[in-house]
């Protein structure tokens, strides 16, 4: 079993609410969390991020003026002098669909819907610190790699191309149904 | 730790993206410990968050205030950009924060209204009625709150505001099928 010696980690937490940074501050440190910065919107956020070089992202959503979404797209720029690597968790009252598909394509490492739980939050912290995902680097896209299922079950195109095989060869629904158990 | 020099990145270079693998930085801060270690940060921090539980109704009141104010810019001055962006961030963080602050009917009430703010195709023909309504059912749940019976009452008073809500929202968007679709689409986000 692992812990996470959360005295050697360093966060920066970015809410417009008073009342969500306060919450998300006591939780981090009775974890064990010595270093918190806080930051009310984005473009403070993203100040302290290059001054303090935090370890690990914690944002909301919406902000006025400069959001969450749009700090995760300026860390995640693979030129930047900064470090573009760094996990950002999105905590946030978006929970449909098409909102997380956004926050993953905009480079974000784990999604946490709010209500926000002790629980919740230490499982994502343990994930990124544990589970490191590689970054991958399109034309379009930086950010952690969004397949988070690596077996051999897939179905379906390869949109990546890779060298040799642009296409994955996949059984028929009829040869997978005839195979064994 | 996040001073440390980054490890070296391996990079493998395919026809159309790169995977880019850097050593954990953050490995150094994981321990081993025996499965029997009674040390449990989750409970520490649940005791912690209990133990702020005493000024969390205050925190409610303030919330409802600000949506209340939002809703009164409203009133006035209409559903300017500015006006629209105050109410839905207002509504929308009391969907976030009530269930935490223990009124969670009072954040299901304020994600019927965030719905109706996102989806409704123009917020100048939504019934005030409507909007007004889950405005004093939220200001009402965290007013009143006082036993069993009031928490009973403010769940169906939540549920049914959301019946209507829905029910107007799919009408106003019956020609809209991507916003009938994020209407009817169930929340992904992984739980606990």
């Amino acid at each position: 079993m692992f812990r996470i010696e959360f005295n050697k980690l360093r966060f920066l937490i970015c809410d417009d609410n008073p009342h969500m940074r306060r919450i998300l501050r006591t939780l981090l440190h009775s974890f064990g969390a010595r270093e918190v910065w806080e930051s009310e919107d984005g473009a403070t956020a993203l100040e302290m991020y290059s001054h303090y070089v935090p370890d690990i992202v914690i944002t909301d959503w919406s902000m006025p003026i400069f959001d969450g979404l749009e700090l995760a797209q300026m860390i995640r720029q693979p030129e930047s002098k900064g470090n573009p690597y760094a996990p950002i968790i999105m905590l946030t009252g978006h929970s449909e669909k098409r909102r997380v598909t956004v926050a993953r394509d905009a480079g974000v490492t784990e999604f946490l819907a709010k209500p926000i739980s002790a629980k919740g939050l230490y499982q994502r912290i343990l994930n990124v610190v544990a589970n490191p995902r590689p970054f991958i680097k399109t034309k379009t896209y930086f950010g952690p790699d969004r397949r988070r299922n690596t077996n051999n079950a897939y179905i379906g195109p390869e949109r990546r191309l890779g060298g040799e095989v642009e296409v994955l060869q996949q059984p028929s629904l009829l040869d997978k149904a005839r195979t064994p158990v | 730790m996040a001073k440390e020099k980054p490890g070296t990145l391996q990079i493998e270079t395919f026809a159309d993206h790169h995977v880019i693998t850097q050593p954990n930085p953050l490995r150094k801060v994981l321990r081993r410990v025996a499965e029997k270690d009674l040390d449990d940060p989750i409970a520490r921090a649940e005791a912690a968050l209990a133990g702020m539980s005493g000024e969390f109704k205050n925190w409610m009141g303030i919330e409802s205030e600000r949506l209340a104010a939002a809703h009164a810019a409203i009133l006035k001055d209409g559903f300017t950009s500015f006006n629209r962006g105050e109410l839905f961030r207002a509504a929308h963080d009391i969907k976030g924060d009530a269930a935490t602050f223990g009124f969670p009917s009072a954040g299901a009430a304020a994600e019927s209204l965030c719905r109706i703010i996102e989806h409704a195709p123009d917020l100048d023909q939504v019934p005030s009625d409507l909007i007004a309504h889950h405005i004093n059912a939220i200001q009402a749940i965290v007013r009143e709150r006082t036993g069993p019976d009031t928490i009973s009452k403010a769940s169906e008073l939540s549920r049914q505001l959301r019946a209507v809500a829905d029910e107007y929202l799919a009408h106003a968007n019956r020609d809209r099928p991507e916003h009938l679709e994020a209407i009817l689409a169930p929340s992904i986000a992984p739980a606990d």
